[in-house]
């Protein structure tokens, strides 16, 4: 676009800045109301300004939680949360890859039958399969597990897929170079096809890992043990209190919302190129 | 070092199609062939079962005097060089050099040798720390040359390697692996589509149509003594004039239709062979239509079309054209430059 007009410019940036007030004035009320005094958000007003105990709350939610609420200290938390979300991550990568590296290079029976089979998953989210899904995962005895918490979410036709259509993208000369080269099929996948899916993966543990932290009806349906609830469901739990201390529960969702943020910062350079890189 | 055989070599894939039909052919220990034919004639299969890419269907293919049918492409001992070079993009022209040696086991000090040997001898040293992206063709493609040699290995496949370079480059390239390829002597197999590179190139030629050897021999060889109609047609650029001997006899071309092997009814000529003066031997002549003249600067090409027929001829030639476009010119083709062919059994008759 090289049109100079300027009425036009000013009306899409007038957009483009409600859009952005939108979004972040929720994040920046929520920011404040961590900073407030105990009882100040209850007397029914919403301060825009800084209260000046941000630190404190910061730290009593860190180290003890609320009690009355039976949530325990946020640390406790968001290390759960991260295992779980590390878990489904490196999960669904590991096994997608895998999978997707069967489907595209090895002549076996039935093969586009168990392709597609993987795929009509991606109609069943888990919602859908929640009930069976909490029985089998009760009858194992992984209620309250880490295990319990990751292991029935890491199944990924998503990923599975977009590594087919990936590896499908690799001319045919890579393998059979590889082959001349004395790769079996093992090394192709490491010495090859992991280094050039990189960037994929990278765009994919960012996608993914989010998805995992943000889990919330799973871990509320398998966990009662305090030690194993993870952040977005421990907010939850807290604001059923009778008496929610919100500037409380506000020092813990900024926290619970920082995990992706650093996930996403770091990782901003490699998403990006994986999402729209097509150079081979 | 090694000779290779290939004895009744069959493919068949999986839906019946028959890309090769049995082939037999015995390469000499140092010896270049090249594997020449139009597109879909099964040349490019016939090396992959070589390589060891495709699977053999029927048939014996020794290297070295081992059968390998059975073997991986890494057990055979043989490197291959690809048409669009399959170099590995995320490592650089190093780590691509030393990958096949690095699974095989050599040692690192090893490796780094003959690494820098082969970056040597193809003038890519300066390259080794690039990655493949950063390089131009023509250096992709000593990079690739580089990953078959750096082994060592006692054959080599080249599967029309130059087909991605311009035209200059590609008359360079073509110099620089002849070359390589006598001082290595080393067993190669070579197949392109593009007769110039395989007469250029080949110790012997091997023509190929429709997955059957059609002729074997020195390019000369088979440039001089086209053994069947294709081979006559497919060598030779511009390509051979072939004209029906019962259209030459109604024209009453000459005492050399009596001369003729029996069994002929197609003769071709070579256009560097019809001239515009009558030989003192018995010829053929005949009146045509200059319908255009090429001057390509050593050579001068005539197209021309023979009185009274449809017939495109070509006439090659070192002379200004005689006469102006369109008008009419004799031609003269001396008995001992024709080509004699059946054309039902499209073998040669003498």
């Amino acid at each position: 676009m090289v049109e100079h007009r300027p009425w036009a410019n000013l009306l899409s940036h007038g957009v483009l800045l409600i859009g952005v007030a939108l979004i972040m004035l929720p994040v920046y009320i929520a920011l404040m109301a961590a900073t407030q005094a105990p009882g100040e958000l209850l007397r029914g007003n919403m301060p825009l300004l800084p209260g000046g105990h941000g630190l404190e709350n910061m730290r009593q939610m860190w180290q003890s939680g609320i009690a009355s609420a039976s949530a325990p200290p946020a640390g406790r938390m968001l290390w759960n949360s991260f295992v779980m979300a590390m878990t489904i991550t490196l999960g669904k990568l590991g096994i997608s890859l895998l999978s997707a590296f069967a489907i595209v290079y090895f002549r076996f029976r039935l093969r586009l039958f168990f392709f597609w089979l993987i795929f009509i998953t991606l109609m069943l989210p888990v919602e859908v399969r929640i009930i069976p899904t909490f029985e089998v995962v009760a009858s194992l005895n992984m209620l309250n597990s880490f295990a319990g918490l990751s292991i029935p979410l890491i199944a990924s036709a998503t990923a599975t897929f977009l590594f087919r259509q990936f590896f499908m993208t690799i001319p045919e000369e890579m393998l059979e170079a590889a082959r001349v080269d004395g790769a079996g099929p093992l090394r192709f996948f490491k010495d090859i096809l992991l280094p050039l899916s990189i960037t994929n993966i990278a765009a994919l543990f960012v996608i993914l890992f989010i998805y995992g932290w943000n889990q919330y009806l799973w871990p509320l349906l398998i966990t009662t043990d305090p030690d194993y609830y993870t952040i977005v469901m421990g907010i939850q739990r807290m604001t059923s209190d009778e008496n929610p201390q919100w500037q409380l529960i506000m020092a813990a969702v900024t926290m619970a919302a920082l995990p992706p943020v650093l996930v996403v910062v770091f990782m901003q350079r490699l998403f990006i190129k994986g999402l729209t890189e097509t150079e081979k | 070092m090694a000779a290779i055989t290939l004895s009744g070599l069959a493919k068949t894939y999986a839906g019946g199609v028959a890309a090769v039909k049995g082939i037999d052919l015995h390469v000499d220990d140092g010896e270049l062939v090249v594997l020449v034919g139009p597109s879909g004639c099964g040349k490019s299969t016939l090396l992959r079962m070589v390589a060891g890419l495709e699977s053999i269907t029927e048939g014996a293919l020794s290297i070295g005097g081992r059968v390998v049918n059975k073997l991986e492409p890494a057990e055979r001992n043989i490197a291959m060089v690809f048409q669009n070079y399959a170099l590995y993009p995320h490592m650089t022209v190093y780590q691509n050099l030393a990958y096949g040696l690095k699974n095989r086991g050599v040692k690192k000090s090893d490796i780094d040798r003959q690494v820098r040997d082969a970056a040597r001898m193809l003038e890519i040293g300066p390259l080794l720390t690039r990655k493949p992206r950063k390089l131009s063709g023509g250096q992709r493609q000593r990079v690739a040359m580089g990953r078959a040699l750096v082994r060592d290995p006692a054959v080599f496949l080249f599967d029309e390697p130059l087909s991605n370079l311009d035209a200059k480059l590609r008359v360079q390239m073509r110099v620089e692996i002849k070359k390589l390829q006598r001082r290595l002597q080393t067993t190669s197999l070579y197949v392109t589509h593009d007769q110039l590179e395989a007469m250029t190139l080949g110790d012997r030629l091997v023509v190929l149509n429709e997955g059957r050897i059609e002729q074997v021999g020195t390019p000369m060889d088979i440039y001089r003594y086209p053994a069947t109609l294709f081979v006559a047609g497919f060598i030779g650029s511009p390509a051979m004039n072939l004209l029906p001997v019962d259209f030459l006899q109604a024209r009453n071309a000459g005492d050399a239709l009596d001369a003729l092997p029996p069994g002929t009814d197609i003769i071709g000529i070579r256009p560097d062979t019809i001239f515009l003066a009558p030989p003192a031997v018995p010829h053929l002549a005949c009146d045509a239509t200059l319908e255009l003249f090429e001057a390509a600067g050593a050579e001068n090409h005539l197209y021309v079309r023979l009185a009274g027929g449809e017939q495109a001829t070509v006439i090659r030639t070192g002379q200004q054209a005689p006469v102006a476009e369109g008008e009419i010119l004799r031609c003269y083709a001396p008995l001992e430059a024709l080509h004699c062919f059946n054309q039902a059994s499209g073998q040669r008759t003498g």
